[in-house]
């Protein structure tokens, strides 16, 4: 398996110590939680990811996250990746993150970009789930 | 059997070569040894390597009791499937052109099929039942007039399961249909009796009876008498069926390995048993755990074991400290979850989440115990990190979750 090292660390930190890498839940229901879920078990991964955010001048803020994701090691390791970018950007800067960023954080190989892309497409979806509450 | 504090439990991958068995290479390599080339008919460098070579030959026709003339050495038990296979059909291409396999079988024997229905041949891949083993009845069934030649693994690499080739033999020779056995996890493993049994090929390896890798051998039934095509051609030896000058070393080896086997075979036999129900037991103690394969029909050094809400690669990565596979180890970089599992009808996501655990004569209690207390504590951790396994918690029938698949 070709696995870079900063994924083989990624995985293993998040693994041990899944507190400090956000790791868990929030209630989907507070109107202050936003919560995407994409990927199917099917196919090998499922990444569920909750954004906690506030209102902020005329935008509003991630204040903190929570994830858990069913995969391979770069699933995991994509996640717990994309989770640590997105915790204070504005929901603007949130949406922006690009999948690529992900995978040269990561060196992904190629067989394993689709880890990347399900990670950004959880991001999507959990601030369109925040946006519809507001 | 440890080495570099990696616990090795991928036995069913290849096996460490006996330590009695790479002595004996050794002595027929270096310019003290009989380095000769067995085809040297004029002197006796030839004489003696030649001599080696036909003793090797001798202690594999005796562990699976056929005569030594019946055996092809090969480079291993993917060519002989390849000689088998491809050479009957092509040999009798006049008399039919219709060949049967399985759907589980090794990709040995998978992609030479597919390689003769590009020449023009029918092949039907036959369906396993939900255990894993092909049926007489299924073979019988799918025979056709055009029928040349059956194809079935005797015992599965993933999943341990056996088929009863004796039956199944008794099936192909009363249709005068050729009947080959991919026998690579078979041997030292259990008892193989050829003169018993109408099986007309049998492929072979030495790397998963703790020979060499790199050597293999097919047998070729005498009597009624089975032809084929050679795929190497240069010098005729094999009497003519396997061309290249024979590599004295690796033989040697994989003739002691299998004479160690025929002695050994009960003694390994017996401690694999042991571990096997060891495993079995602690790995039940986890929830939602299913074992794949047949455990009342199955060799105890292979046990593949699905952990729901965990995916398969993940769970080898956290196990970062024991080889382990999951599915095979030649499709475990592909992102396609086993076939072998697939084809018994097992959901994506338990053929996702299986791992696959091989013991042997070196596996020890230490790599037992410490792999058991490894596992739990691995599974435990990755579904505290599954979204699967939380919604199973709360209730949620996964089967009914509309999902936003890619």
């Amino acid at each position: 398996m070709a696995y870079s090292k900063k994924v083989v660390e990624k995985f293993e930190n998040t693994l041990n110590n899944p507190e400090a890498f956000k790791v868990g839940r929030f209630d989907p229901k507070d109107a202050n939680v936003g919560t995407g879920m994409v990927g199917a078990p099917a196919c090998g991964d499922v990444m569920k990811l909750q954004i906690k955010c506030e209102p902020k001048g005329n935008t509003h803020v991630i204040k903190d996250v929570k994830f858990k994701t069913y995969g391979c090691g770069s699933a995991i390791a994509s996640s717990s990746e994309l989770v640590e970018m997105l915790i204070g950007k504005t929901l603007e800067e949130a949406k922006a993150i690009k999948n690529v960023e992900i995978v040269e954080a990561l060196e992904l190989p190629p067989i394993k970009i689709h880890c990347s892309v399900l990670a950004e497409d959880s991001i999507r979806q959990a601030i369109e789930d925040y946006e519809a509450k507001q | 059997m440890s080495t570099q504090s990696t616990i090795y439990l991928d036995y069913a991958s290849t096996t460490p070569v006996d330590p009695r068995v790479a002595s004996k290479m050794m002595e027929f390599l270096t310019p003290e040894g009989e380095f000769g080339n067995p085809a040297s008919r004029s002197h006796r460098f030839g004489w003696k390597a030649d001599e080696a070579v036909e003793e090797a030959r001798s202690h594999v026709a005796n562990l699976v009791n056929c005569d030594p003339r019946e055996v092809v050495w090969t480079s291993g038990a993917t060519e002989a499937d390849n000689l088998a296979i491809k050479g009957v059909a092509r040999f009798y291409k006049t008399k039919g052109n219709h060949i049967i396999t399985s759907k589980i079988e090794h990709k040995a024997v998978l992609d030479p099929c597919r390689q003769l229905e590009r020449e023009g041949f029918e092949v039907t891949y036959l369906d396993p039942d939900d255990k894993g083993v092909i049926s007489p009845e299924a073979v019988k069934a799918a025979i056709k007039d055009s029928t040349v030649l059956v194809s079935i693994m005797h015992i599965n690499n993933e999943l341990g399961t056996v088929n009863d080739i004796s039956k199944i033999g008794d099936v192909t020779r009363d249709k005068g249909i050729f009947f080959h056995v991919d026998a690579a996890q078979s041997t030292g493993k259990v008892a193989i009796d050829l003169e018993k049994m109408s099986v007309d090929l049998m492929s072979f390896s030495a790397h998963k009876t703790y020979g060499p890798k790199g050597v293999g051998a097919l047998y070729v039934r005498r009597k009624p008498r089975v032809r084929l095509e050679a795929l190497i051609h240069g010098g005729g030896h094999e009497r003519g069926m396997r061309s290249g000058t024979l590599a004295t070393h690796q033989i040697v080896g994989m003739g002691e390995a299998f004479r160690l086997a025929s002695k050994e075979m009960e003694a390994d036999h017996k401690k694999i048993s042991k571990y096997h129900e060891k495993f079995l037991d602690k790995v039940k103690e986890i929830d939602h755990v299913y074992i794949n394969g047949d455990l009342n029909n199955k060799v105890p050094n292979i046990l593949n074991v699905s952990f729901n809400f965990v995916e398969g690669e993940s769970l080898i990565m956290g196990l970062k400290d024991i080889a382990v596979s999951s599915g095979s180890a030649c499709t475990s970089a592909s992102l396609e979850p086993s076939y072998v599992l697939r084809a018994l009808g097992r959901k994506d996501e338990l053929a996702h989440s299986s791992i696959r655990f091989s013991f042997g004569r070196f596996t020890s209690d230490d790599d037992v115990n410490n792999t058991l207390d490894i596992l739990g504590n691995v599974v435990h951790r990755l579904r505290e990190l599954s979204p699967l396994w939380e919604m199973h918690l709360d209730g949620i029938d996964l089967d009914t979750v509309e999902w936003n698949a890619h």
